[in-house]
């Protein structure tokens, strides 16, 4: 059997047992690829639970620099017996599997056209170590050590990972290498190293990604990062994967940079709330008080804050809500990917609403559109939600440098303060629409001693906050809400149009993590002489520019992760094109990132093109 | 009922310390029915507010839903008002006072807004003792749909419509000393000398002040059987007289020597109560909640103020937040600057 023969291309994914410690270990792997300046995009693929589950690790590493999941796997770490069966049949014909050959293979799961590499990494452990967790803490360590001959990683970079990852534990530095060393000198010894697949520094990256000096990072760290540049001084929220890690970050950097020397005390409030529809309640209370406050939660958060969305719509209170979305409904697969939370964010509430979403492709937008959001949520005076999600959230992406414009100064929107208010001749009306724009004017509590105060509240107002159940009125207020919404469209971030290499009326859309896959894709068919234009969504209510590219194509492929193609229906309805033949549903909804393989291969099928048969083995060539 | 109200005012009105008359801390015009306790009530925060000489403008009203918490309408006009949903007023008030630690926060709430839909959010803010008063228009019922029972409704109280009621009622008071209201009170919509003072103390404590309020509803749970009807709460009302005394006042009241208990409140005020025995210490959390227990068994009803701990630590202390309120924050004070984030990028690279 031939084996792979791939320089820095290939797909390599780990099987770990959740909570033995291999999370680090596999971390350090592809931080070591990233560091080599090879384009690298590593995925965790988790249980929920602590322990004892099976967790992978997805490694891909891509010349070209795309960073969404291929499909298929090139090689398999195997370090867990519970699901060897399904890993093996996962590798790729003229695949490896590098396994813990303590024990022997179970000839069940031998595979003729795949080669396997065994390590005795349970028994070397054995030998070398005495306390149990070491034993099992290090079996990870060694095989990274063993893959940095098998695949050519640079040892140095290893060392300094460890160094750098110890630092302040100064004494678990040289076991660290040592293990590692082990690993190396293990797999130098018993195999031809490097495999058929392995990696290359120096080599020619593509341009995209050698123009930006890139950072590894996860979308929710770089969320946490933008409401800090934003000034959110109050962050309520309640414990949710995969959101969880938004606050924590949030907390770290507010740590280290907002806390006052001299006197200890804290220029900011993390409240951990009873439930999400606290945690929202808090959001907008600190928010109508003039505070800038953010909550982040994932799907059954959203429902739950619901009811408090409505109310920050109707009475006009900004409000900042990160939804790092997973696979629902209900529970659903909390600690697996999904785009599916957008009909229920858009039109979160009972009654007519309608909310600003925005969807971050990458860490790089997490932070700059978090920014954002507490800009616009302010001069609209309403909930603006960013729609990121698992696989972006948790996952460390490469990604173009976080940047902030230091003559950058925040807009707090129409805000009257008390001298504003002092030199004020006329009677204030808080939902009066002043500028025609729909926006109102709003005070903060205790702004002037004898004006500006009125009553905020969830039922029918006037112009001037009084209770009113006038038709009339109300209608007034609904379409001043509506024309509000008009205003939005032109203060959203923009949708990015990329017209094809050749004239087509053919067209790709889509939105979030879905982009690089979708890239990718688009790539893979203009070589094969599909060509399509493409729109990449970065906001919700859509721009006209979304309206005119829907008009100017007869079909547009909309590729979301979710079942029912919520983002194509939300198109349905909130533009004015009849657009029901053309928009084509790509959906995928199986709790993994779409690959670029998966939307290829629909639209070829959509072109009636025959798709060449995926390099997955089929069940009857594992051996038996 | 949507009178308005005449603007004549008197030229001799008395004005207090900040140069207010009692008037600037009136509201609309109630649409409550005549007769509601929720009124007295009102008028009861218009006392306090106006005898603390506090600025109206310095007050931030809070509620939920229900007849309560639309009288938030009827005092202090002159204040933001925010009428939030059913249940959910505490994480406002709670966001609201992260925002701005200097303003004085007044919540209103009822039974069904408490003690059902809002009972998780109620005993949070109260483990959290955050600073601001909490006064519950406590009526036995659901006066805006038309009567239905509340939570706090007592066992075999007979409703308007004959059926008895064989549901455990929820003690607020016994609640709130539970779970962390480092001041808790109960009183009547009836007995102004007892509230007025009650509110004024509320509002003075540092924390946490939750106040029961019994406000008989004329309209649906005012007849012979209920056990929150004006006859039947004034048969069964212990009453511990409570006198409040602003700082720099002179103690005018008197009571009998031996009984008077002397509370300093944090601000320097003087709170004085007529202990109702010599045990009971209102300051130990187990010998109120003792009281309490001991007048219900005897089908009796204990008002006043039962707990207060005055040296408690409210959220802004357990958060270590700054002094200047956190919606005064400039950019300057926030943002760290292009300068950090060049060094964030270089630990990611």
């Amino acid at each position: 059997m031939q084996a792979k023969q791939s320089i820095n291309d290939f797909v390599i994914k780990f099987a770990n047992v959740n909570g033995t410690g291999s999370a680090s270990a596999n971390g350090m792997f592809a931080k070591a690829i990233f560091r080599m300046g090879i384009p690298v995009s590593p995925r965790n693929i988790f249980p929920s639970n602590i322990q004892g589950l099976p967790t992978w690790y997805e490694v891909r590493i891509s010349r070209d620099g795309y960073l969404g999941r291929r499909g298929g796997i090139d090689m398999m770490v195997s370090v867990n017996p519970q699901s060897f069966a399904k890993d093996v049949g996962e590798v790729e014909p003229g695949g490896y599997m590098l396994y813990d050959s303590t024990k022997p293979l179970d000839l069940r799961h031998v595979r003729r056209d795949i080669h396997y590499l065994g390590i005795p990494l349970t028994e070397m452990c054995l030998r070398e170590y005495t306390d149990s967790r070491q034993r099992q803490l290090f079996k990870n360590v060694i095989y990274v050590g063993a893959l940095s001959a098998l695949l050519n990683i640079d040892f140095a970079i290893l060392k300094d990972l460890v160094s750098e990852q110890f630092k302040g534990k100064e004494k678990l530095i040289t076991p660290n290498i040592h293990a590692l060393e082990m690993g190396h000198q293990y797999a130098t010894t018993h195999f031809e190293c490097p495999l058929g697949i392995h990696l290359k520094a120096g080599e020619q990256t593509p341009k995209h990604i050698q123009e930006f000096d890139q950072i590894l990072m996860d979308g929710n760290t770089a969320a946490a990062l933008g409401a800090v540049y934003a000034g959110a001084t109050v962050a309520a929220w309640y414990p949710i994967t995969p959101s969880t890690s938004v606050v924590d970050a949030f907390e770290k950097y507010c740590r280290r940079l907002r806390i006052d020397p001299g006197t200890g005390k804290k220029n900011y409030a993390i409240v951990q709330a009873e439930d999400e529809l606290s945690a929202m309640g808090m959001v907008i209370g600190a928010n109508w008080n003039g505070a800038r406050a953010f909550t982040a939660t994932s799907g059954p958060g959203v429902s739950l804050m619901s009811e408090f969305l409505g109310l920050a719509y109707f009475a006009e209170v900004p409000t900042v809500l990160v939804d790092v979305q997973r696979a629902g409904p209900s529970t659903g697969m909390p600690t697996r990917t999904q785009q599916s939370d957008i009909l229920a964010a858009a039109y979160a509430s009972h009654g007519d609403t309608k909310h600003v979403l925005f969807f971050p492709a990458t860490p790089a937008e997490c932070f700059s559109m978090t920014v954002e959001a507490f800009d616009l949520a302010e001069r609209l005076q309403t909930p603006v939600i960013i729609m990121s999600d698992l696989d972006l959230g948790m996952n460390e992406w490469m990604s173009p440098p976080l940047e902030f414009d230091d003559n950058y100064r925040y807009d707090r929107g129409k805000v009257l303060r008390g001298e504003d208010l002092e030199a004020m001749t006329e009677r204030f009306g808080r939902y009066l629409d002043v500028d025609g724009d729909g926006i109102p004017y709003r005070t903060y509590p205790g702004a002037h001693p004898t004006k500006g105060a009125y009553f905020t509240r969830g039922s029918s107002r006037d112009e001037y906050a009084a209770y009113t159940e006038d038709g009339d009125v109300y209608v007034r207020n609904m379409d001043r809400l509506l024309k509000k919404f008009e205003t939005a469209k032109t203060l959203v971030p923009e949708a990015k149009i990329k017209p094809a290499a050749e004239p087509t009326q053919d067209a790709l859309l889509f939105f979030g993590t879905t982009a690089s896959p979708a890239y990718e894709a688009l790539e893979t068919l203009e070589k094969e002489g599909i060509h399509l234009d493409t729109l990449r969504l970065r906001s919700f209510p859509f721009t006209q520019e979304v309206e005119d590219f829907i008009e100017e194509h007869d079909r547009i492929f909309v590729i979301e992760q979710n079942r029912d193609g919520q983002m194509r229906r939300l198109l349905l309805n909130e533009t004015n094109v009849e657009a029901n033949a053309k928009l084509i549903s790509v959906v995928e909804y199986d709790g993994l990132p779409v690959t670029a393989r998966k939307i290829a291969s629909v639209i070829r099928g959509h072109m009636g093109i025959n798709n060449v048969t995926p390099l997955v083995p089929k069940k009857e060539e594992l051996a038996s | 009922m949507t009178y308005a109200k005449p603007a004549f005012r008197h030229p001799d009105a008395k004005t207090n310390e900040v140069g207010c008359t009692r008037r600037d801390y009136e509201g609309g015009l109630s649409t409550l029915c005549a007769g509601c306790g929720h009124d007295s009530i009102s008028a009861a925060i218009i006392d306090a507010c106006f005898d603390l000489s506090i600025e109206p403008h310095r007050v931030a009203k809070l509620s939920g839903i229900g007849c309560s918490s639309k009288t938030p309408a009827y005092f202090l006009s002159g204040s933001h008002s925010f009428n939030s949903v059913h249940g959910r007023m505490p994480s406002v008030a709670t966001g609201a006072n992260l925002a701005n630690r200097e303003l004085i926060y007044i919540g209103v709430s009822g039974d069904g807004d408490t003690a059902s839909i809002g009972m998780g959010q109620f005993a949070h803010v109260m483990r959290r003792n955050l600073n601001m008063t909490y006064i519950v228009e406590n009526n036995g019922c659901y006066g805006l749909t038309k009567g239905q029972d509340s939570a706090t409704m007592d066992t075999d109280s007979v409703s308007k419509k004959g059926d008895i009621n064989p549901y455990t009622p929820i003690d607020l008071v016994r609640v709130g000393i539970e779970v962390g209201a480092t001041f808790v009170g109960r009183s009547f919509s009836g007995d102004k000398a007892q509230l007025v003072p009650l509110i004024k103390a509320a509002i003075s404590h540092r924390g946490f002040a939750l106040l029961d309020v019994i406000s008989p509803c004329v309209t649906f749970n005012n007849h012979q059987g209920s056990t929150k009807s004006y006859a039947s709460f004034r048969e069964h009302n212990d009453a511990m007289p409570v006198d409040f005394i602003p700082r720099r006042e002179a103690i005018t009241t008197s009571y009998d020597a031996g009984v008077v208990h002397e509370v300093c409140m944090h601000d320097g005020s003087v709170l004085r109560l007529q202990k109702v025995n010599e045990e009971y210490n209102i300051e130990d959390a187990q010998s109120a909640l003792d009281a309490i227990a001991y007048h219900t068994k005897e089908d009796r009803i204990l008002t006043g103020l039962l707990y207060i701990n005055r040296d408690s630590e409210e959220l802004h202390d357990v958060l270590q937040t700054a002094t200047k309120p956190l919606n005064r924050m400039s950019q300057r004070e926030l943002c760290p600057g292009s300068r950090f984030l060049d060094s964030i990028n270089a630990g990611l690279r």
